[in-house]
């Protein structure tokens, strides 16, 4: 029974950088949409690596926030704009190997840092990311980075309303 | 042999560098947008595996606020992307270079 989440885990991992790869650099379709698709499938990968993680209500609203609206409007903007000769353009290959070598860089750097620091050595899994326990410290320790977010949410939604104007000076 | 912190922030790296290779290689302003989302993920994934094996929950209120900042992020940046190709009539960035010196 103990080795389920084992499984599991390597399943959602193996999965989310999958469709993350066909997110960046599908190799039979170029279109906004298969990328914005996958994008909705690797979102749910992580869903569930976050509920191995016991972080169910980050789990819920990782669904619900990014699977769900931020996808849809990435949708509903790809569908508004209506983009036809975007996909016969080729990626350059200079640009291609330069960017697999800094990324490969920077991917280097992370996995050695990891070898050397070992941050995992010695911790425990204990925490439980219940919806009580989060709640309650989100409304109490976070109370005013809580009420400065709904601000930015207000202001995000006042420039959104701007920016969409239909003679925007 | 049990799943420890590494094995999730391992993870998290390969996801934030699939994430900037989306950002370097791809020319569609819409795409490169959605790499930058797979990249916040990233970050999120490592963060609640931090929170999760350091036995502290700060880290998920911490992922919670980037979920909220990020879903601002895209409602802004597609509205710009929009008023862009209202514009412009593309969302590839080599067309739209007016910035460049």
């Amino acid at each position: 029974m103990s080795e389920l989440p084992n499984i599991l885990f390597y399943v959602f991992a193996a999965l989310a950088v999958i469709f993350a790869i066909m997110v960046v650099a599908n190799p039979f379709s170029r279109s906004p949409v298969t990328s914005a698709m996958f994008l909705v499938l690797t979102m749910a990968c992580l869903a569930g690596l976050f509920t191995l993680l016991h972080a169910f209500f980050l789990a819920a609203v990782q669904i619900l926030v990014y699977a769900g609206a931020v996808m849809v409007l990435f949708l509903f903007v790809i569908m508004l704009l209506d983009l036809q000769e975007e996909q016969r353009r080729k990626i350059k290959s200079l640009g291609f190997v330069a960017g697999l070598v800094s990324v490969g860089s920077v991917l280097a750097i992370f996995i050695r840092s990891l070898l050397i620091v070992k941050p995992g050595e010695g911790t425990i899994a204990s925490i439980e990311g219940s919806t009580v326990e989060l709640g309650r410290l989100l409304f109490t320790k976070y109370l005013l980075p809580f009420e400065i977010v709904s601000i930015l949410l207000l202001v995000a939604m006042v420039g959104v309303i701007l920016l969409s104007k239909k003679d925007l000076k | 042999m049990t799943i420890g912190l590494e094995h999730y922030l391992v993870v998290s790296a390969i996801l934030f560098a699939l994430g900037l290779f989306g950002v370097i290689i791809r020319r569609n302003v819409l795409v490169i947008y959605m790499s930058l989302e797979l990249m916040l993920n990233a970050a999120n994934l490592a963060l609640v595996a931090f929170s999760r094996f350091n036995n502290n929950l700060d880290g998920q209120v911490m992922v919670f606020f980037i979920i909220t900042v990020a879903a601002a992020e895209v409602a802004v940046g597609l509205a710009l992307i929009v008023a862009l190709f209202r514009r412009k009539q593309t969302t590839h960035v080599e067309d739209l270079a007016t910035l460049k010196f």
